[in-house]
């Protein structure tokens, strides 16, 4: 009797102290939703006021009535086009040659460890690297291509890895399945593998994205400006063939360097335009993000 | 796919409605350079393209005044904002790339030391003291007010400053302490003057140091002290009067334009540019709405009149100087 005694007294404490982390846990969870919470509503009921259609439909001005982010926004979604076109079939592609056909060798633990490094190195490194590379050496110039390859650069990691942890987590049934049906490597990565690893690398992609949209320092070191009152050439044109590439190669800025700039200046009005600047940026990560959901979505739908 | 349709929809509308003409060579002002010295560009640049509006295009960057003149030198810009004179390695860097330039004060900053408002033992500040309480020598050492002057609270003394990155850091340390760059490191640094502001507002011991514009726009919540000028013996409070007449002195410092004479005749923008720049009935309202002090009205005069003789070369020989009058800086012999 006394022996089950004392082991339901023990299974008791063990609860007791189960409970006890589990509420702590709790906490934890809750304060760092509620500072995140309330960071977000401060920049929403700051920024909120200001966002008007004037607000994206005008270029920097010194009066902050009177000042937009017609340019910004313009130019962080052209060099994301450019960063999602670069990174996605590249780092995508790299994944999958890692996890599926690569031999284990000396070279590729080399290239393993690089990647996984690669992920740790800061921002401005790239920027430098960009610098040197892209601006100078090949002679993209202080250009959206050369910001976007610069943040695909800076991204390449996180979908690398992504694609192989979402291929790696896959039964090896599945492959061995494919192959006694006949399929070759080819065939089973792209009928089998890449649908049902889809999800996992799309939020790695996604994770990606959104971190290129919030950068600032390496997209000031390949020259992109803050003032500037013009935009990029339109890439649909009105004659034969319709789109052009000359945005490629046009002086740009983006959110964050605007926002930035906002921040630091005297004037308090100025900093509330940096809150709303905040507001469209936090949209348009959100809008990324849903917008993967959907297509994660759709693809688990279509698997079932 | 899905994801390339809706971006690409966004981007015909945002193209379709936005599309304007192509711009020819010549046409377009590159402007980079310090971040202190961008709100004043940036006005300039927003009048100059409402007036040129189609015709000639501005941009700027914010690389910072090192980071401007790289590109400066390299040939990439055809303006430098600089919140400091050019450098010696600077100079170097730009007889190597063949680039000459003209120097033209276009504004003044007055550095403004700061206490917490509940601080009413401070009625002025000597450079003597300033050194005291900034030298390397301090660090560690000179924690209490008590210790700067002995009438003064036994009060502990904290310290706030710009990041030793700051052209505003370079020209306290030069002015204060004697060597560019000289300073004790236990003081709360941030590249971001608002965060310096923060800091004295919640601190009744603090003293800090940052442009005028930052203590104008938070007058409530911070108290300016008086400056000795050492030449007069008066202590003057940091105000625009004062600096523009040159009686809050050493702490006031020019601000630069550095102009590459080359595209002044290469192309119609940058001279354009740089005339309005100068126009005394445009850049003094400018250059007072975004915070800073503007130079009399005879320095625009000199600075225009520089331009139009094409004289390159600095007036600076290495370094932040401190204390000349802008008048004096026009007047003075240049060297390339």
């Amino acid at each position: 009797m006394q022996a089950l005694d004392r082991s339901l007294d023990r299974v008791r404490a063990a609860r007791r102290r189960d409970l006890l982390f589990a509420a702590l846990a709790l906490l934890l969870l809750f304060v760092a939703s509620l500072v995140l919470l309330g960071l977000i509503l401060d920049l929403v009921l700051r920024g909120a006021p200001h966002l008007d259609l004037d607000f994206f439909t005008s270029f920097p001005s010194r009066r902050p009535s009177r000042a937009g982010i017609l340019s910004a926004w313009v130019g962080t979604t052209l060099v994301m086009v450019v960063v999602a076109a670069v990174a996605i079939p590249l780092g995508v592609g790299a994944g999958i040659y890692l996890e599926e056909y690569a031999r284990r060798n000396w070279l590729t633990d080399i290239v393993e460890i690089n990647i996984t490094n690669l992920a740790g190195v800061p921002s401005i490194i790239y920027g430098l690297l960009a610098l040197g590379l892209f601006v100078h050496g090949a002679g993209f110039g202080e250009s959206i291509f050369t910001a976007g390859l610069t943040l695909a650069l800076l991204i390449l990691p996180i979908v690398v890895v992504a694609t192989r942890e979402a291929l790696r987590a896959l039964p090896r049934e599945m492959r061995e399945g494919a192959f006694a049906l006949g399929a070759d490597r080819w065939q089973t990565v792209a009928m089998f593998l890449l649908p049902a690893a889809g999800p996992g690398i799309l939020t790695g992609i996604i994770v990606g994205l959104s971190r290129a949209i919030g950068e600032t320092a390496p997209v000031i070191t390949v020259g992109a400006l803050t003032f500037i009152a013009f935009l990029p050439p339109s890439p649909v044109g009105s004659e034969f063939p319709w789109v052009n590439f000359d945005w490629l190669w046009s002086p740009f800025t983006v959110l964050p360097i605007q926002m930035f700039n906002w921040v630091s200046r005297p004037q308090p009005a100025f900093h509330d335009l940096a809150a709303a600047a905040g507001v469209v940026l936090l949209v348009m990560t959100l809008a990324m993000n849903a917008l993967a959901i959907y297509v994660r979505y759709r693809a688990r739908r279509m698997l079932g | 796919m899905r994801r390339h349709g809706a971006l690409g929809a966004l981007l015909v509308l945002g193209g379709l409605a936005l599309a304007e003409p192509v711009v020819a060579e010549g046409d377009i002002v590159r402007i980079d350079g310090s971040s202190t010295v961008y709100p004043i560009t940036e006005a300039v640049a927003e009048e100059f393209q409402i007036k040129y509006r189609g015709k000639y295009r501005v941009t700027v960057g914010i690389s910072g005044t090192g980071g401007g003149f790289k590109k400066f030198c390299r040939g990439d810009t055809d303006i430098n904002d600089a919140s400091r004179p050019i450098k010696e390695s600077e100079r170097e860097a730009c007889a190597a790339g063949g680039v000459r330039y003209i120097e033209l004060p276009i504004a003044i900053d007055a550095l403004t030391v700061v206490v917490n408002p509940a601080n009413d033992w401070v009625d002025c500040l000597t450079m003597e003291e300033l050194r005291r309480i900034w030298a390397p020598e301090a660090q560690g050492k000179v924690v209490r007010w008590n210790q700067v002057r002995p009438d003064w609270p036994d009060r502990p003394l904290t310290l706030y400053g710009p990041g030793v990155d700051s052209g505003t850091y370079d020209y306290f340390t030069a002015a204060v302490v004697g060597r560019e760059g000289a300073s004790r490191g236990d003081y709360t640094a941030s590249e971001d003057d608002n965060v310096l502001v923060q800091g004295v507002a919640g601190d009744p011991g603090a003293l800090g140091f940052f442009g005028l514009a930052y203590y104008e726009e938070n007058r409530g919540r911070l108290r300016a002290v008086p400056v000795r000028n050492p030449a007069t013996g008066e202590c003057v409070e940091p105000s625009v009067e004062n600096a523009r007449s040159g009686r809050y002195a050493p702490l006031s410092r020019p601000l630069f334009l550095y102009v590459n004479p080359e595209r002044l005749d290469t192309g119609p923008a940058v001279a354009a540019f740089v005339d309005m720049y100068l126009d005394p009935e445009l850049i003094v309202e400018l250059v007072r709405e975004v915070g800073y002090v503007p130079l009399p009205e005879e320095g625009y005069r000199l600075a225009r009149r520089r331009v139009e003789a094409r004289v390159t070369g600095t007036a600076f020989h290495g370094g932040a100087q401190v204390g000349l009058s802008v008048e004096a800086l026009l007047r003075a012999e240049t060297v390339d």
